[in-house]
């Protein structure tokens, strides 16, 4: 049976790892678990499923919004004709289902670059490199059995929006009436060509990575580098010193995941690192890998001047969108992204809006009414579910009926035993203030502010509390918060957020969110007070 | 008729049987002020709301009033994080993860034996009291067993948390009496716990008693204080509750006889059975004890710094507006969630326990008792309003199966 839980929605009551202690397992709030338990812990399963008090764990990925189980009365809608999705994984899979959900009739068609079914990437970086769980146990449970014809292993090389086809790399061309774009991330290779082809230089996105990645650790080498300390090079440091392999981290940044929470949370991060044994180095780049003859990863040079042995590295540099197939398409596509409006519809080079081009998942770049309305692109796991179903309704509902994907981005990560989870965009801010508990205890929530208003906020196994903050983000609440409230320690106030530079945006008018559905969500403008 | 409000009748002890209508009736303002101050929340996304916000804190003597100043620490149910939170981990370390993840698992067996071996004492019945025969001893047992209480011990101690029970509730009119009534009975239930715990001290055990005085961690261990509260706490919130469950679940199966029907057919069904019922009829109906650290905007209406709240989790549960058909007993409901064990950081300790108890009990009454049926209708209820449940439960039934095909279900 194969299992997912929604850790955007968990809040780590732990009732799942005490019903199926076989299946999950807590480290106090990080939950880590197998996606494909055997039929045997069946009952056990199925009991954890039942008591999770959020119910975040799903057997048959039941493809809906709590709030909104009984899909709206149909105005006119648009449920039939031909829509193609191109790319299989999270969001295309999901935008799949919700599609025959919201009553599509048409002909579906999935185009898969890669060889398998979905499966689920977060587990890569934490329980599969650790060995709990065999690689092969992280395909996503079915939505239902979505009707469509599923091209698996087919990669689109260009897209013809007038004449609506898209093209294959095998030469063949699927007609739509309606486009869904869901190509995703690819993992930034290390440049040198060379280098990044000895043996032993990792990179990790795929299913393939993982595993290769997996057998490298497993063969317990002397060192493991890592390039990069945000999320995914992290939380292979962490997987690295639970393994009680010596690991060197390389961050060009200050301190590991500035360039997501800021500079008083990287902080804290390199703390972590350091009292788990990180050898890590920050403000420090790797300018060469070195191999010996035999072409094996020997070790690599930094940017100061020393050296590190190492037989496995990691390159752990970000992602690189899967565009470059759309380059003739006429979409504004690039690095950046596609371009598309709040309702996931593609922008065009001129800044038109498109009416059957749909993008969702990590490549969709949209306008964030609570942020400016600036264009942003959110590679997370819960934006990919949220968007791909707001893209899958709007392409079958009228313009009347359109959603606008206002959720409020939910991230989660665990690393070094502590689960952390945001909300908002933490680089959205000038300043941080440590509201409840407190950094030393590694046990805190950290609230971010932009111009006096709450723009974000990021816990260390402080996740039940993240719904409240999210209320705040959403009410555009004033920042500092000036409320009385429990687990706060003295001493305590704003400092500077030290995020990267970002576009500042002119302030105005302030934009708040309101209502719980989808259908019912709206964003507003409070203007202020004329002076 | 009266100008009580509607929730001055819920307390009522004369509409137990049946408090439902009067929680719709109550859901109808969200938010209500009650006379005395006390704003009670009965809709289901406010009391979420509340249960994870962090300007409410459990603990009274952030009350405004200073009338009562109960001496002694809280136990961790009454604390804020945090104390709340190291006390509560300090606890979590005996019973389950991150640290013991199989205790609860690991009981399965004796819990089907308790209850194998209580069903068959009646075996030569036709009519038994569901409360008394096996509601009442299991929980009893099973908790005393965890804490390391002996046996022998057992009626004294019911005798003791039975009157504790009594004296919780909101209403802050004759709160001062009854916190001085708790008090009373404490000291004894302490004064015992304290002896043992000293004696394990000596003579550590496997038992949670024993890792309670033992632990010492980076985060330090309990006191002694600590100690006896948090098993005074664990002893009642283990034993009245599940009692409870036990009970408004035999009560509601043998109320809806076609859905116990087809829990005999399709056994495995009753572990969506145990949650349908913490929604439907929850042992715990309101959360009586939290406070307003600051002025809280909520439902149209501003809850003023200082304020007690009450948090109606029975009325919630069944709120038209989170669940389809609320008030109907849907024991295969899918995607049930409830606010059975609350929620937030004081989500009941004893959740997964509480499941388990109450699966192997129900499971195994559906399929042993022959014909079972309600003698009385309603049955005679225990006074509280916060924990709700009948006294006695009579049932007549032609006779037992015997034990022949033991639990045959797959031993994880």
């Amino acid at each position: 049976m194969k299992v997912v839980v929604d850790l955007t929605r968990c809040q780590g009551y732990g009732q799942c790892a005490f019903l199926a202690p076989d299946v999950f397992t807590m480290r106090q709030e990080a939950l880590l678990y197998d996606l494909e338990p055997g039929d045997e812990r069946r009952e056990q399963v199925l009991r954890a499923a039942a008591a999770c008090p959020v119910q975040a764990v799903h057997l048959d990925w039941t493809a809906t919004w709590h709030a909104a189980e009984q899909p709206a009365p149909p105005a006119r809608r648009n449920t039939d004709g031909r829509i193609v999705i191109v790319g299989a994984s999270l969001a295309g899979a999901r935008a799949a289902g919700v599609l025959r959900r919201e009553g599509f009739t048409g002909s579906l068609t999935v185009i898969g670059g890669e060889s398998h079914e979905p499966y689920d990437r977060p587990p890569l970086s934490k329980q599969v490199l650790t060995g709990q769980v065999p690689h092969d146990h992280t395909m996503l449970p079915h939505l239902r059995e979505v009707d469509a014809e599923w091209l698996w292993g087919a990669q689109a090389t260009a897209l013809d929006v007038a004449g609506k086809r898209v093209r294959l790399a095998d030469g063949r061309e699927i007609g739509f009436d309606r486009v869904l774009l869901a190509t995703g991330t690819r993992a930034r290779p290390w440049p040198n060509e060379a280098e990044a082809a000895l043996e032993g230089v990792h990179t990790l996105r795929t299913l393939e990575d993982a595993a290769r990645l997996r057998q490298a650790l497993a063969a317990r080498p002397r060192r493991v580098l890592i390039l990069g300390a945000g999320f995914t090079g992290s939380e292979i440091a962490s997987v690295c010193r639970e393994l009680d392999l010596e690991v060197t981290v390389v961050e060009r940044g200050p301190a590991p995941l500035v360039s997501a929470l800021g500079g008083v949370i990287g902080d804290v991060a390199a703390q972590m690192h350091r009292e788990h044994g990180v050898d890590l180095r920050c403000d420090t780049t790797v300018t060469a890998l070195e191999g010996d003859a035999d072409g094996r990863l020997r070790g690599a040079r930094l940017s100061d001047g020393s050296t590190v042995e190492a037989e496995v590295a990691v390159v752990a540099l970000g992602s690189i969108r899967n565009v470059e197939w759309l380059r003739d398409s006429g979409l504004a596509a690039g690095v950046w992204g596609v371009a598309c409006d709040a309702g996931c519809r593609a922008v065009d080079t001129n800044g038109l809006v498109t009416d059957d081009v749909f993008v969702a998942g990590d490549i969709a770049r949209f306008p964030h009414p609570l942020y400016q309305y600036q264009f942003m692109t959110l590679e997370h796991w819960g934006n990919a579910v949220a968007q791909a179903e707001i893209a899958a309704h709007n392409m079958v509902s009228d313009q009347a009926h359109r959603w606008p994907h206002l959720s409020v981005p939910v991230f989660w990560s665990s690393q070094f035993g502590v689960n952390i989870k945001s909300v908002g965009v933490p680089t959205f801010a000038d300043e941080v203030v440590i509201t409840q508990g407190s950094t030393a205890e590694r046990r805190f929530v950290a609230v971010y502010g932009y111009r006096g208003r709450v723009t974000a906020a990021v816990t260390f196994d402080q996740g039940l509390w993240l719904e409240f903050y999210q209320r705040l983000i959403e009410r555009a609440a004033p920042f500092p918060p000036e409320f009385r409230h429990v687990d706060r320690r003295a001493g305590v106030g704003p400092v500077p957020a030290r995020v990267p530079e970002r576009l500042v945006a002119t302030a105005g008018a302030t934009v708040v969110v309101t209502g719980h559905d989808p259908a019912e969500r709206r964003a507003s403008l409070l203007h202020a007070p004329q002076s | 008729m009266t100008s009580r409000s509607v929730f001055e009748r819920i307390l009522d002890p004369s509409g137990r049987a049946d408090p439902y209508p009067l929680f719709a009736e109550l859901r109808k303002t969200p938010v209500a002020r009650q006379e005395d101050g006390t704003y009670v929340v009965s809709t289901y996304r406010e009391i979420v709301e509340l249960l994870h916000d962090p300007r409410v804190s459990s603990d009274r003597r952030n009350l405004g009033s200073t009338a009562e100043a109960p001496d002694g620490a809280p136990s961790f149910i009454g604390l804020d994080p945090p104390e709340h939170d190291r006390l509560r981990r300090l606890a979590m370390r005996h019973f389950g993860p991150p640290h013991s993840p199989r205790i609860v698992d690991g009981l399965r067996p004796a819990i089907l034996a308790l209850t194998t071996e209580l069903i068959d004492g009646i075996a030569g019945e036709r009519r038994a009291d569901v409360v008394d025969e096996v509601a009442y001893p299991l929980p009893v047992a099973v908790i005393c067993r965890l804490l390391g209480v002996p046996q022998e011990d057992e009626p004294q101690f019911h005798a003791w948390a039975d009157q504790i029970i009594e004296t919780l509730g909101p209403g802050e009119e004759d709160r001062a009496e009854r916190e001085r009534e708790r008090r009373a009975v404490g000291l004894k239930l302490e004064g015992y716990l304290a002896e043992l715990a000293e004696a394990r001290r000596g003579q550590p055990g496997e038992d949670m008693l024993s890792g309670f005085v033992t632990y010492r961690g980076p985060e330090g261990g309990m006191t002694p204080q600590e100690v006896v509260s948090t098993a005074v706490l664990l002893l009642i919130a283990g034993h009245e509750t599940t009692i409870n469950l036990i009970a408004n679940g035999m009560l509601t199966l043998l109320r809806h006889p076609d859905r116990m029907e087809r829990l005999r057919a399709e056994p495995g069904l009753i572990v969506p059975a145990v949650e349908e019922l913490l929604r439907y009829e929850p042992p715990v109906q309101l959360v009586s004890s939290r406070v307003a650290l600051d002025d809280i905007d909520i439902a149209g209406t501003t809850i003023p710094a200082g304020s007690p709240i009450v948090l109606a989790l029975a009325a919630g549960s069944r709120d038209p507006a989170h669940v389809a058909d609320p008030d109907r007993f849907d024991p295969f409901r899918a995607r049930n969630e409830h606010l059975g064990f609350g929620g937030g950081v004081h989500y009941c300790f004893g959740a997964p326990l509480a499941r388990l108890e109450a699966q192997i009990v129900l499971g195994e009454l559906v399929r042993r008792l022959r014909n079972p049926r309600l003698v009385a209708d309603p049955p005679p209820y225990r006074p509280s309003p916060v924990l709700r449940g009948p006294r006695h439960l009579l049932i007549g039934f032609d006779g037992v199966e015997p034990d022949g095909q033991p639990y045959t279900r797959k031993r994880e």
